[in-house]
């Protein structure tokens, strides 16, 4: 589903602040798989992120996305396969526009955004259903303001957004770090259905030991733009919580 | 003239001008100082058509071509070589003094025994209020226009791209196209406002544009402030606000004069008008809190 092939991110080459982010990485990411990625600050995970994102394109190497080269990619081009949560909750919607408006952009994801007015009370009722089923009681709040939700709100009603359209691949930035314990559950959760739900690939960052044992069926520890630590879904079974706190001994 | 009516006119050609610095300043957060060419290019393109008898289904769609494209420059000048967008916008507008000066061939133009948009059709037999008319109508159908373009699907597109730019990259929007098409209609509706001054004061001058920013600005901050005060969130509404706002700045400024503040004054007091409407909302904000 997702390969990367000797990827290389240099960031200041040449300056005295020279960065290799990433370092002759290769990965090959399978369908279906949820993998989660820890590491130190400074290891290159997010930048790893952001190369698959086509945030930020690579110094060197190739990627390839559902078996389509995407190295030279802009990011607004991948949005095709991919959808992604921030880990500011403030990233991945717009404030000043309406829940449903936000919702309307997701469902439109990967299509051109005509002229003709999408937010009818078909639409309407379809995203109502779907807020529903978060269980935060936002189902009849559609018309306010995204701005006016709180972190954990904004990011679960993100997650349901990246679903809204056709979607392959989820990127999950630290989606909750920027939470409280009960809202970062909630928003786990809802990303484990959905990945669930919608047979997605997904890629979760995260510093939070806990979700990195809990979640996914593939783990990899970076460090120093490479990657270090490979378990696939059996190993990572096998694995202990106080064994990732082992890592970062 | 009757001073209420006049006024009332001035306000109403200058609502596209609102409308433009909406766009620009408060849907994509870019301020834009094209403007003051932008608009003296739509007047200037009015007057060297309209003199040469041409009919308004030229004059028209060649006025908001050359707005759009003075619009799409700064657009493009910001987004493809990375230039801030104040920068971009003065470079334009001071090229595009130039320009206007070299359309005209001279640095003004009367128009004399010509039929202008106010002439064409009648509502009224008294040509101001025929003129007015004429305006309710045209300034109707363009915030009708944009109205129904911001609750589009592309509308809602650009109003995101100002609002969060790194989520509307993630689902798919070239955010630097939709600059440069935001930068164009702001430009094309500015133009627009060249056009209708240029028709009801019967010329067009070199100068005309300048400062004209802090028109459309002014009409903004107005809506803006009212727009907060209400808590208004519908589309529709705030264009109708920011309409009035329009309106509102010119009866200001005509008030302003009509109590005998000298003519030489009237930039100083419209400044500082503007920074009261900023500025009280903040001032009182801090001493509630």
């Amino acid at each position: 589903m997702i390969e990367l092939r000797q990827v290389h991110k240099v960031f200041n080459r040449g300056k005295a602040n020279q960065v290799n982010a990433v370092n002759g990485v290769n990965l090959s990411i399978v369908e279906k798989e949820f993998l989660v990625i820890v590491g130190s600050n400074g290891s290159g995970k997010t930048t790893l992120l952001n190369l698959v994102a086509g945030s930020i394109l690579p110094s060197s190497g190739h990627i390839s996305i559902n078996e389509t080269g995407v190295t030279k990619l802009p990011e607004f081009k991948r949005s095709e396969w991919i959808a992604r949560v921030f880990q500011n909750p403030l990233s991945g919607t717009a404030p000043d526009l309406s829940i449903i408006d936000n919702f309307r952009l997701a469902a439109i994801r990967t299509q051109p955004k005509g002229l003709t007015i999408g937010v009818n009370p078909k639409f309407k009722s379809q995203v109502k259903d779907k807020i529903a089923s978060l269980g935060m009681g936002l189902e009849n709040k559609t018309e306010q303001l995204m701005g006016t939700l709180s972190g954990g709100q904004r990011q679960a009603l993100t997650l349901l957004m990246s679903v809204m359209d056709n979607c392959k691949v989820l990127l999950l930035d630290e989606p909750t770090a920027a939470l409280d314990p009960r809202s970062a559950e909630i928003v786990m959760k809802t990303a484990e259905r959905l990945i669930d739900e919608f047979e997605l690939t997904a890629i979760l960052v995260t510093h939070n030991l806990k979700d990195a044992f809990t979640y996914g069926n593939r783990i990899i520890q970076m460090a120093e733009g490479k990657i270090i630590k490979d378990f696939d879904g059996k190993e990572k079974s096998a694995l202990k919580q106080n064994d990732l706190f082992d890592w970062f001994a | 003239m009757d001073f209420y009516l006049a006024t009332l006119i001035q306000g109403l050609c200058f609502s596209a001008i609102a409308l433009g610095i909406y766009i620009s300043m408060k849907i994509f957060n870019i301020p834009d100082i094209t403007t003051d060419g932008s608009y003296t290019l739509g007047g200037v393109i009015a007057a060297k058509l309209l003199m040469a008898h041409q009919p308004v289904y030229i004059v028209l769609p060649a006025v908001i071509a050359a707005g759009a494209a003075a619009g799409a420059l700064t657009g493009f000048i910001h987004t493809k070589l990375k230039i801030n967008a104040l920068l971009a916008g003065i470079l334009v507008m001071y090229a595009l003094y130039s320009v206007n000066l070299t359309i005209m061939g001279r640095s003004n133009i009367p128009l004399i025994n010509v039929s202008t948009l106010f002439s064409l059709i009648n509502f009224a037999s008294d040509p101001n209020k025929n003129t007015f008319f004429v305006l309710i109508a045209f300034v109707a159908i363009i915030a009708l226009l944009i109205g129904y373009l911001l609750k589009t699907d592309f509308g809602i597109a650009m109003r995101a791209t100002g609002n969060s730019e790194s989520m509307i990259r993630a689902l798919g929007v070239n955010t630097d196209r939709m600059k440069i098409i935001g930068l164009a209609l702001a430009n094309a509706l500015t133009a627009l406002s060249g056009y209708l001054i240029t028709q009801f004061q019967s010329f067009a001058d070199i100068n005309m544009g300048i400062g004209i920013v802090i028109t459309g600005l002014g009409s903004v901050i107005i809506a803006e402030a009212l727009v907060n005060w209400f808590r208004i969130t519908s589309v529709w509404f705030t264009l109708t606000l920011v309409l009035s706002g329009a309106i509102i700045f010119q009866f200001v400024i005509a008030v302003t004069l009509s109590i005998g503040v000298s003519p030489t004054l009237l930039k100083l007091v419209t400044a500082v008008f503007v920074l009261l409407i900023v500025g009280l909302p903040r001032l009182s904000f801090k001493n509630s809190s």
